[in-house]
């Protein structure tokens, strides 16, 4: 037990569950937050679990070692492009409505 | 102890703090009901994930997790924040907060077990036969390679979002006074 634990950070099983740790905790700060940024921040740990199992599956099983790393870049320029638009879109509903708590946006409701 | 085993130990012990820097830096941002709190916990978990991208021999990757996550995403939502004047969360005292939160626990935890139970018990193909090292050189010449495409569509990605981004934010603004 005690080598398995000195050699962690040598096996894919521990970053998967990392990763998956990473995922649960942001879809839990998903639903739990209410007010958009905090919502934001969450997609945002949800999006790092998702790239830190990509680098893992590339490292240790890929035959391409470079595939795993690519795409977790990839992922950061969706991350800074989805957080710009975000942000801008908050800010709108900021000045329209003098709120970001998700409760007080109902202008929709039926 | 011999030198080889003193070396295994401190990479653990770094492992083992850089992965609980990155869940607690999680629990932080998902939690604190102060969202400058929250990021501030986003950006302690970027960090230590940054360091997990160390152990996992891709130092590029940390460096862009840094300058990019840490640098740009979480210091502008900062600047968000300020800018809308939010007021934090109002406190759950209501039943409705509660229950949100304690259904959403549960779901949360309920993905969590499924997923650790899936990964236990899956055997993992043997790894391949690596192609390439996985070197900062090798990266550089699959970006502008073989990944030449996909790295053209995020640049316009990107940029559709800058504009897209001034767009909205900028709608519904008064006209300049002079």
């Amino acid at each position: 037990m005690e080598t398995h634990f000195l050699q962690a950070s040598q096996q894919l099983p521990a970053y998967l569950i990392i990763g998956a740790l990473l995922f649960a905790i942001g879809f839990f700060g998903f639903c739990r937050h209410r007010t958009l940024v905090g919502m934001l921040v969450s997609g945002e740990l949800i999006l790092a679990g998702a790239s830190l199992n990509f680098v893992a599956f590339g490292h240790f099983l890929a035959a391409d070692r470079v595939a795993g790393q690519a795409f977790a870049l990839f992922i950061m320029g969706i991350a800074a492009a989805e957080a710009a638009l975000v942000l801008s879109i908050m800010i709108a509903v900021y000045r329209n409505y003098r709120t970001i708590q998700t409760r007080d946006l109902k202008a929709m409701e039926g | 102890m011999t030198p080889q085993e003193i070396n295994a130990l401190l990479s653990a012990a770094c492992f083992a703090g850089l992965a609980g820097l990155t869940l607690l830096g999680a629990l932080l941002a998902a939690l604190c009901r102060r969202l400058i709190y929250s990021v501030s916990g986003l950006a302690l978990s970027f960090i230590g994930l940054a360091g997990l991208y160390l152990y996992l021999n891709a130092p590029f990757l940390a460096l862009m997790q840094i300058l990019v996550y840490v640098g740009a995403v979480c210091i502008v939502i900062l600047f968000a924040i300020m800018l809308a004047d939010t007021q934090d969360e109002q406190s759950g005292r209501d039943r409705r907060a509660t229950l949100t939160a304690i259904a959403s626990f549960l779901a949360a935890s309920m993905l969590a077990v499924a997923l650790f139970l899936m990964i236990r018990g899956t055997t993992w193909m043997a790894p391949a036969a690596p192609q390439n090292t996985g070197s900062l050189q090798d990266l550089g010449h699959a970006l502008l390679g073989r990944f030449g495409f996909a790295f053209e569509l995020i640049s316009v990605v990107l940029l559709l979002a800058i504009l897209g981004a001034l767009v909205v934010a900028r709608n519904g603004r008064d006209t300049p006074r002079d």
